[in-house]
């Protein structure tokens, strides 16, 4: 782990939670490890198990053994404190149909006990709603509301009471590239401004754009976490495209890592001097740089190693 | 809670058509009534049905007993079965308990708005059906309202154990209420819990017309129903309706512990 992992406090820290629907282990003996200020991707393919592990953080599903600590605090045991100041969207947003999305705001905002007073409330729904690109005065029913605009509506019931930790399960899910966009920019506006983010998703390049540490699970395992610029730092190997494949690798000899089609992966320090070295010997290079790994390579090795 | 819930109530619209089918069935027979002049033999049909024609104030009664049987029960456990599992099937469940809301919080706010719906119920059904008794149906005699045991009621009387037959209707509601809620947090069904309720009520109407089920009876949950007649007999006869208070209590204590225990532990995973 890095030397900022000891400095910052876990905003979430989970110990071998398990979860079990009889045989069945949908989550199995993870521990995470989120701390304040990180926007943390929670990866994983559908079914794996990243929904259940959100509900259990959440004291909506509870765990078969292991433990989960929320702000500090563990959980389900401590929601009353712990849950006014999370900001969550579980699998899919949802609203009342035959109300409108200002109106069901108020009733969710209503239904805790920690009431504001009236004005108070009114304005932050107002905000939370234009935040998101919605029109707090558009009195049309939810029902007519478009996959989009049900996913803003319920990032705005996320945002509403301003929380420290966003646990956001699927995001982007019915935004079109726009709209990803405009809600990854305000995310990453509130996590300068101090809210760290949980943020689960199928998607590795959402993941890739926005998140500082990554987490993968499969089939209820946690077989990666990590610093995303730990896993994306440069390898140490330069890749070399040319047409002369066979001159050139004849050429290099031991130092060649591996071959793909028709790209060289070497074992050097200096692109540049290996660039000069190779042209020298009337090699054709088409491209060179240093080579970095994708997080999806990652990831599909971390998945082929477990 | 409980405010948030009653707007809930009050701001759907199925809340108002169910009213208004409570509402259109003494309507209907109060216009039939008054066009025909026909009521049923005295000591058949529905309570009070027959004592209509001559005396238009009891006409709530009738509407009551005419509601009661059928469409009161059904309309509580439609509303009794969407309360834990609307929210689900609608995914508001999950988003209501991570504001928070309390578990056992949100059940007991949930069962107050079922019962605040019947309150409202009988006294809508009560006042309409008390202006059309005046309009359409007999006068009072000037000598008062005749009681079914054959003696005259004073107005003040008659009001006062109106009153009591009213609230004994709404208390013989509290079983379909709590065994609705019960369902509803079995299933994510609205109408699953709904039908299942019916289920109960319609069985518990079928043992009672059933002799070999005679050890059952006392404690079906339909079984003193119309109990509310005997407030209306001269004296009063407490028995039936003393029972049908304990019977509705023992629904609601039991049944409102079996949602919680089944709630409060529950996976939400859907």
């Amino acid at each position: 782990m890095t030397s900022s992992a000891t400095t910052n406090g876990h905003v979430i820290k989970t110990r071998a939670l398990t979860k079990r629907y009889g045989e069945l282990r949908a989550v199995d003996g993870v521990n995470l490890e989120v701390r304040a200020g990180d926007v943390y991707g929670f990866l994983g393919a559908n079914g794996s198990g990243k929904t259940t592990t959100v509900r259990m953080l959440l004291g909506l599903v509870l765990p078969t053994s292991g433990e989960a600590e929320v702000l500090g605090m563990r959980m389900p045991t401590a929601r009353h404190t712990v849950l006014p100041r999370i900001g969550s969207l579980v699998e899919s947003p949802a609203a009342y149909p035959h109300l409108s999305g200002t109106a069901n705001l108020a009733l969710l905002d209503a239904s805790g006990s920690d009431r504001s007073r009236r004005d108070v409330r009114r304005t932050r729904i107002g905000t939370a709603l234009e935040q998101v690109g919605l029109n707090p005065g558009d009195r049309r029913p939810v029902r007519t509301y478009s996959q989009g605009m049900r996913q803003r509506l319920g990032l705005a019931a996320a945002l509403m009471r301003q929380p420290t930790l966003l646990i956001l399960d699927e995001p982007s899910n019915g935004l079109d590239p726009h709209g990803i966009q405009e809600i990854r920019k305000l995310l990453l506006e509130l996590n300068a401004e101090g809210t760290t983010i949980f943020l689960s998703s199928h998607l590795l390049a959402e993941i890739e754009q926005m998140c500082t540490h990554v987490g993968v699970l499969r089939d209820g395992r946690l077989i990666l976490q990590e610093e995303l610029d730990t896993l994306l730092r440069p390898t140490g190997l330069v890749a070399v495209r040319t047409p002369d494949m066979d001159v050139c690798s004849e050429l290099l000899g031991d130092v060649v890592a591996s071959v793909e089609d028709d790209l060289l992966l070497v074992r050097a320090e200096n692109p540049a001097r290996l660039n000069a070295y190779l042209v020298g010997e009337g090699v054709r290079v088409d491209e060179i740089g240093p080579y970095r790994r994708t997080l999806e390579e990652i990831v599909l090795d971390a998945e082929a190693r477990a | 809670m409980i405010v948030v819930e009653l707007i809930k109530m009050i701001c759907r619209p199925r809340t108002w058509l169910i009213l208004a089918m409570l509402v259109a069935l003494p309507t209907l027979v109060a216009v039939l009534l008054a066009v025909t002049d026909l009521g049923p033999r005295p000591g058949t049909g529905p309570p009070f049905l027959s004592a209509v024609l001559n005396d238009g104030t009891l006409f709530p009664l009738a509407a009551l007993g005419v509601v009661l049987p059928l469409l009161l029960p059904i309309a509580v456990a439609v509303l009794g079965g969407d309360a834990i599992a609307g929210e689900s099937q609608t995914g508001t469940l999950r988003y209501l308990l991570v504001r928070p809301v309390g578990r056992t919080h949100l059940l007991l706010a949930k069962l107050a708005t079922v019962v605040a719906f019947v309150l409202l119920a009988v006294f809508v059904v009560a006042a309409v059906s008390y202006a059309e008794g005046r309009l359409l149906l007999g006068k009072a005699p000037a000598t008062g309202t005749v009681s079914l045991s054959g003696s005259t009621l004073t107005q003040q009387e008659l009001g006062w154990r109106t009153a009591l037959a009213l609230g004994y209707v709404i208390i013989s509601m509290l079983g379909v209420a709590a065994i609705a809620l019960f369902f509803s947090t079995l299933t994510t069904s609205a109408i699953g819990a709904a039908l299942g309720t019916i289920g109960v009520l319609v069985a518990s109407t079928v043992l009672l017309g059933l002799d070999a089920a005679d050890a059952l009876h006392p404690f079906l949950p339909t079984r003193y129903w119309l109990a509310f007649v005997d407030l209306f007999r001269d004296p009063i006869l407490w028995r039936d309706v003393v029972r049908g208070l304990v019977v509705q209590l023992g629904y609601l204590t039991v049944f409102t512990l079996a949602a919680w225990a089944n709630f409060g532990t529950k996976d939400i995973d859907n």
